[in-house]
């Protein structure tokens, strides 16, 4: 690697001290924290918490992830509107279906029904939003220079914050959560929220299902046909406009089925949710190595367990106050050590340094 | 023969003007803008969205050259017009049937199904909307029956109009402290300009763009081809003259509202300057820019508030240098760990960078020295022997000398060896690096030159205020500052100028509309590079680029080798 | 085409100021010495009035100047809240509160009132930008806002140093009105964070016998003032704070920061954000094993319904500290809830609407005081005498309480109290 600075040597120290002093700092913070008993001390129950509450934040970081890394693996965009895709449907589905059947009793009668219901309402919005922007943000850029294409995602970010918070409010909006999803389940003598075993579980379903469309449809070959090469998949007689609309749509799809764990969890959808959550999967995908499907969940994964875990473990050990407002830090520390290490991300191809 | 096709364009237009129609009306911008009116007892703004949107699909409802009849061409505006207003009458039985649907829409409130009815209840509401959507359609489509020697002055005078209408609180503004009360009352309504100027005005735009059409643009450009290249020299320096003692004198015409969103726009044209050295010249795409902002201001604000927090105590221009060396020395080491990423990683690690400055600013590890979430206050003003700068006014001078400086600097690095150097770094790294370009110190220098100006605005930012909170230095501000270099033209200096008055100081002004301001924001970012991806006054060297592209229709990873090779 | 249209756009835009520019230039040392000659013209054509309440137009004798209100024109109040970006439901509300204000209130001596909204984006730039087009507009009496404290202190000075004044709704931050930095132009009907962060400390220690407390903030200027300012006046009384802890306003997934919190055995959780976070660490805060029995308390950012409405259930029995009397007096319930209702479509989102539309109605009364109305109807506002007759303000019966203003610019009701909530509503328990 230092061929091509082989000039700078210093750079490489200073990079070399960057990686020793946070690698320290890591595990100082760790053995302190664990042996030494700075700050509070923590029961192996709480650790399993801090790790599942961390796993299924990470499950609903890498549904979002799908979509960026989807969309950035076949058009190489930023696709900055994605959290709002995310927003779009857990806001409709949230008022104009969730909210009825909750009141109606509906909901705790069936749920199951219900949730399949608001789901699918959540899904058709976030298609719908994605495929809008796509036409008419996206596809009459496909030739401008990369930056442009970026401009109008965060125009079509701003634009669907505020259409959406004219459409239903700037009030918060409760989730309404079916009876039966709430309280703990026992799983193998420890106990779990079941909101956050359905968040995981459907995390794993979709993933699997999502694997299996890109690797065995036809249309999922066309998808990792245009990726490769979109010219040469035209020839090939592959739609291209239609392929880029279809992985907008499978990715805002996983965006809408996050939408709604996302109000299961939380209990409440507002018009501004989709900017953070956007803003971390995108972290997660670039993490994983954008453009790789499993990157994205495995990036998803790992950022929401460093956000739960890495205060608690690293900052407290240090004797940091206040150490969980300083869990982006972490987060983006983690990610520039990882880049640093390996700039194609986790598990990206080395491919991302020919075209990015 | 074709007729089932031409309508379907109609229909097809018809039904989007529609559902954009149905859209406005229920996000609540109609209700909202009904109060702001245009022209005085006449139009109201949220009448003019509501109505715009049945002129143009009639607009839109059919093409000169299908081989349609006048008449045709009229009843094809005719069924846009009124399926424009299908939607709308769904929305007006919808709130009849289902008298709860505020507790879902939060504004499809009674206000606006009056305002779409006009007040006449409805059954009879519905059967006027029609009607009105449906005369609309057809002037819509009459309107490209006009031959363009027609149709072009009349738009310019319908915008013009609309324009001042529009703008007439601003205009009201800057008029103000000049004009006798009893001038105004003629010319200005209540909120927006009174018939009579609206007229007025009307005329005057038409008249004038239908003889400049017809005779001054020819008069003008035989003179231009007339005037010996000495003469055109001479012209251009007296332009440039003018410009100067223009922005001069710039404060004292726009009063001190309109300075301060000068200086808003002076601020983000800085740190504009500072950005595009790193993405426009050098191609380092940046999303974290605001932290160099905060690092100016917070070592401003250290150095010179009165407060508990303050090290030093020290004056403006002495801690001028410090903040300015802290966020360039910021810029080195954080450009150092990120100087073997490219593109969209890049982008991450430096939004992460952004994140990691605010989050630290915030947060109570800092507290004791930074103030947290408190923020400094008493931040010390800029002072020469006895007169302090108070006022927007004074400011305005201070940010525009920095412009200045940056916009120098920026200019002649770029036609200097770095500047060359930056742009083939751009194009190609690889390629830099084999023809012996050192990458390492040629992007730690767009690096630290690009902090340097951030620092700098974020200095002159704390002392304007007075005051700092970590509130201020969020994405939203590298995001902005991103989108006005890519608006304005990425690489070119006076695009910087014209993205920050149009993403900046447009908005600014138009902050009445404060609720749906950022929806505007939005859009008018797709609509700018919809129409002008190149940007709205492109360096000449990408506009070359673009064209190019553009001309050959060649497969982009060979417009990339282009772009290379150029 | 295209090209047409951004032509048009731009040379629109170029226009506005070629326009500016030619007004200016045209008219401006002959245009301003005409109009001083034109009204004084005027005056001098009036009869003299000898009524000692309707003075004459001219009659200004206020130290910093008046607002001049001609017959028929409205009187323009300015309100600078929050009403874009994350905390929209915040200025919102208390915009709404501004406005039904004003419609209840009425003409004042036959001038309507008008509001012209601005927007502070609760930043300090914000602030200073909404403050300076205020001050722009000689017509504007008073401004209600700001909604954010960072937004409040470049308002304070702009607003103060042109002569105006300002009442906030909701800044809490004791920086505002301490007595060396506070701006003769500023006042708020909002509890200063001191205050409030004192009672409910007082309440926990007293009166609920809490000896180990937990705070948590999220960054902002107020919620970090408040937990502060608890946990001084906790320890202060010889209780001990186990866990003083932050997180961001926008945090999702607050699971692991309570979890941590739970381990340091509070008995006694304060959290005085606002309705967003309240609402995420109530519900949470309920599924978390080691806060099973500790006491929830929040602050009045989230007295509210919207809360109540996002927490049913989870909040019930928890504490919160505001104004006294607020939702249960009988104007609020029956007048002022409905017409809530009828202008923003839903429950009220946050409680600053409530001192939004008690810090209006000061200024309305206080205008009503001070307006000199002339023979001809015109109005003439005294800017000082405003600003005393704010100043003024003495037992001012609002539905936040007793209203009365110290010479710091703090009017709200010293009394705070503590309500719990019951069955789903806030009930006063305390004092």
């Amino acid at each position: 690697m230092s061929q091509r600075f082989k000039d700078i040597d210093y750079i490489g120290v200073f990079l070399w001290v960057f990686r020793a002093i946070i690698i320290v700092l890591v595990i100082y913070g760790t053995v302190s924290k664990l042996f030494l008993g700075v700050g509070n001390e923590y029961t192996i129950e709480t650790w399993i918490d801090f790790f599942v509450s961390g796993l299924s934040q990470g499950s609903l970081y890498a549904l979002i992830a799908l979509g960026y890394t989807m969309v950035y693996g076949i058009l190489f965009m930023i696709n900055f509107a994605h959290g709002e895709f995310f927003m779009s449907g857990a806001m409709t589905s949230t008022v104009l279906v969730a909210t009825f059947l909750s009141a109606s009793g509906f909901l705790d009668a069936q749920p199951l029904v219900s949730m399949l219901l608001i789901t699918a309402v959540s899904i058709i919005t976030s298609i719908s939003v994605a495929l809008l922007t796509e036409r008419i943000a996206y596809r009459p850029l496909r030739r401008a220079p990369r930056l442009v294409p970026l401009i109008t995602a965060i125009g079509a970010s701003f634009f669907w914050q505020y259409f959406f918070r004219g459409l239903f409010g700037s009030a918060l909006i409760p989730f309404p959560v079916p009876e039966s999803l709430q309280g703990r389940w026992t799983i193998f003598g420890l106990e779990f929220l079941r909101t956050r075993v359905v968040v995981m579980g459907t995390t794993v379903i979709a993933l699997v299902f999502l694997y299996l469309f890109i690797q065995r449809t036809k249309t999922g070959k066309a998808i990792r046909a245009v990726a490769e090469d979109k010219d040469v998949a035209a020839l090939m007689g592959i739609n291209v406009d239609r392929t880029i609309s279809i992985t907008f749509a499978i990715g805002a799809a996983m965006a809408g089925i996050a939408g709604v764990l996302w109000g299961l969890v939380f209990r409440q959808v507002h018009f501004y949710m989709g900017f953070v959550p956007g803003i971390k999967a995108f972290t997660a995908a670039v993490f994983g190595g954008i453009g790789s499907i499993p990157g994205a969940a495995l990036g998803g994964l790992l950022l929401g367990v460093i956000e739960a875990v890495g205060p608690p473990l690293f900052l407290e050990g240090l004797g940091i106050v206040g150490a969980h407002q300083l869990k982006d830090v972490i987060a983006f520390t983690m990610l520039v050590l990882v880049l640093i290490f390996r700039p194609q991300g986790l598990i990206g191809e080395k491919l991302a340094e020919k075209k990015a | 023969m074709a007729q089932s096709t031409n309508f379907s364009k109609a229909v097809r237009y018809g039904l989007i003007a529609g559902v954009v129609a149905l859209s406005v009306s229920a996000i609540g911008m109609v209700e909202t803008f009904d109060v702001r009116d245009i022209i005085t007892g006449v139009l109201t703004l949220g009448q003019l969205l509501l109505f715009s949107t049945a002129l143009i699909g009639g607009y839109f409802s059919w093409k000169k050259g299908e081989g349609v009849t006048p008449v045709g061409a009229l009843l094809r505006g005719l069924v846009a017009g009124l399926l424009t207003a299908v939607p709308l009458v769904f929305l007006i039985i919808l709130t009849v049937l289902w008298p709860d649907i505020r507790d879902s829409f939060v504004n499809v409130t009674p206000a606006l199904i009056n305002i779409l009815t006009f007040d006449q209840g409805t059954v009879t509401g519905s059967l006027i909307l029609l009607v009105v959507m449906g005369v609309l359609g057809v002037i819509g489509a009459a309107f490209d029956l006009l031959s363009e020697r027609i149709q072009k002055p009349l738009l310019y005078g319908l915008l013009w109009m609309l324009g001042i209408g529009l703008l007439s609180e601003i205009l009201l503004l800057i008029l103000r402290p000049y004009s006798p009360r009893a001038l105004l009352a003629l010319l200005f309504g209540d909120k927006g300009i009174t018939p009579a100027t609206a007229v007025v005005i009307f005329v005057l735009a038409v008249a004038i763009n239908a003889w400049w059409t017809a005779r001054g643009k020819e008069a003008a450009e035989r003179r231009r081809i007339a005037r010996p290249p000495s003469t055109a020299k001479q012209l251009r320096r007296l332009n440039i003259g003018l410009l100067i003692a223009f922005i001069l004198i710039l404060p004292f015409i726009m009063g001190t509202y309109l300075t301060e969103v000068a200086d808003v726009v002076g601020t983000f044209v800085l740190m504009g300057l500072g950005l595009n050295i790193v993405v426009g010249f050098a191609g380092l795409l940046d999303l974290g820019y605001v932290a160099f902002f905060a690092i100016g201001a917070y070592v401003m604000g250290l150095l010179t508030t009165q407060g508990d927090l303050g090290i030093g105590g020290i004056s403006f221009w002495a801690a001028l240098p410090f903040s300015v060396i802290a966020a360039t020395l910021a810029g080195i080491i954080l450009g150092v760990p990120v100087l073997r990423m490219r593109g969209d990683y890049l982008a991450i690690v430096t939004l992460g960078f952004g994140e990691i400055i605010r989050v630290l600013v915030v947060s109570d590890l800092l507290k004791p020295y930074i103030g947290g979430a408190q923020g400094i206050l008493q931040i010390g003003k800029p002072q020469i022997l006895d007169f302090v700068f108070v006022q927007p006014e004074h400011f305005y001078y201070l940010i525009l000398a920095g412009c200045l400086l940056a916009a120098f600097v920026s200019w002649r690095f770029r036609d200097a060896r770095l500047g060359r150097r930056w742009m083939a770094l751009r194009e190609d790294e690889d390629v830099a690096e084999a023809m012996g370009i050192r990458l390492v110190s040629t992007k730690l220098m767009a690096f630290a030159t690009g902090a340097a100006f951030s620092g700098l605005a974020g200095a002159i930012f704390a002392s304007r205020l007075s005051s700092i909170f970590p509130h201020s230095f969020n994405l939203l501000i590298s995001i902005n500052v991103l989108s006005l270099i890519i608006v304005g033209g990425l690489g070119s200096l006076p695009g910087v100028v014209v993205g920050a008055l149009v993403l900046v100081g447009l908005p600014e002004l138009l902050r009445e509309f404060a609720e749906y301001r950022l929806l505007l924001y939005g859009a008018l970012l797709i609509v700018t590079m919809l129409l002008r991806p190149e940007g709205l006054w492109p360096s000449p060297v990408r506009r070359r680029e673009l064209h190019e592209s553009q001309m050959e229709h060649i497969s982009e990873d060979e417009t990339e080798e282009v772009h290379s090779l150029a | 085409m295209k090209r047409a249209t951004l032509l048009l756009v731009l040379s629109l835009l170029l226009a506005l100021f070629l326009v500016a520019c030619g007004g200016g230039e045209a008219s401006e040392p002959a245009a301003s010495e005409a109009n001083e000659a034109s009204e004084t013209s005027e005056t001098a054509v009036e009869a003299p009035s000898t009524d000692s309440n309707t003075s004459d137009a001219v009659s200004c004798d206020d130290p910093i100047g008046c607002v001049e209100v001609a017959p028929g024109d409205p009187i323009m109040l300015a309100s600078a809240l929050v009403i874009s970006g994350p905390n929209t439901e915040l200025g919102l509300d208390s915009q709404y509160g501004v406005e039904i204000a004003i419609d209840l209130h009425g003409d004042i001596m036959g001038h309507p009132v008008e509001l012209q909204p601005e927007d502070d984006g609760c930043s300090a730039e914000g602030g200073q930008t909404s403050a300076q087009k205020i001050v722009s507009n000689p017509q504007i009496v008073a401004m209600i806002g700001t909604s954010c404290s960072g937004a409040g202190v470049p308002a304070a000075k702009i607003i103060s140093d042109a002569g105006y004044v300002m009442v906030s709704p909701s800044n809490t931050s004791p920086a505002l009105t301490d007595p060396e930095l506070h701006e003769p132009g500023y006042l708020r009907t909002a509890h200063n964070d001191k205050i409030q962060g004192a009672a409910m400390a007082d309440f926990a220690y007293n009166e609920l016998g809490i000896r180990k407390a937990a705070a948590i903030h999220d960054g902002d200027p107020y919620t970090e003032g408040l937990a502060t300012v608890f946990s001084d006046s906790f320890k202060e009384l010889g209780g001990e704070i186990v866990a003083f802890e932050a997180e961001a306003a926008d945090a999702t997934n607050v699971e692991p920061l309570l979890t941590s919190v739970a381990a340091a055995g509070p008995e006694f959780l304060y959290f005085p954000v606002f309705i967003p976070l309240g609402s995420l660490i109530t519900n949470t805060a309920a599924d978390i094993d080691g806060l099973d029995g500790v006491i929830l308390a929040g602050a009045d950012g989230i007295q509210s319904p919207s809360f109540l409405e996002n927490t049913v259930g989870t909040s019930e029995g928890m504490y919160a500290s505001g104004p006294d009397l607020s939702f249960s007096n009988a104007f609020y319930t029956d007048t002022f809830l409905p017409a809530y209702m009828e202008k923003a479509g839903t429950e009220p989102t946050a409680p600053f609407h409530a001192h939004a539309f008690d810090a209006t109605n000061m200024v309305l009364m206080a205008i009503e005081q001070v307006a000199k109305e002339g023979s001809d109807g015109t109005l003439l506002i005294g800017r000082q005498a405003l600003r005393d007759a704010l100043y003024a303000t003495s037992g001012m019966e609002g539905i936040t309480g007793t209203i009365t203003c110290d010479e710091n610019g703090d009017c709200a009701d010293p009394k705070i109290s503590v309500s719990q909530v019951q069955d789903g509503e806030f009930v006063r328990i305390w004092p």
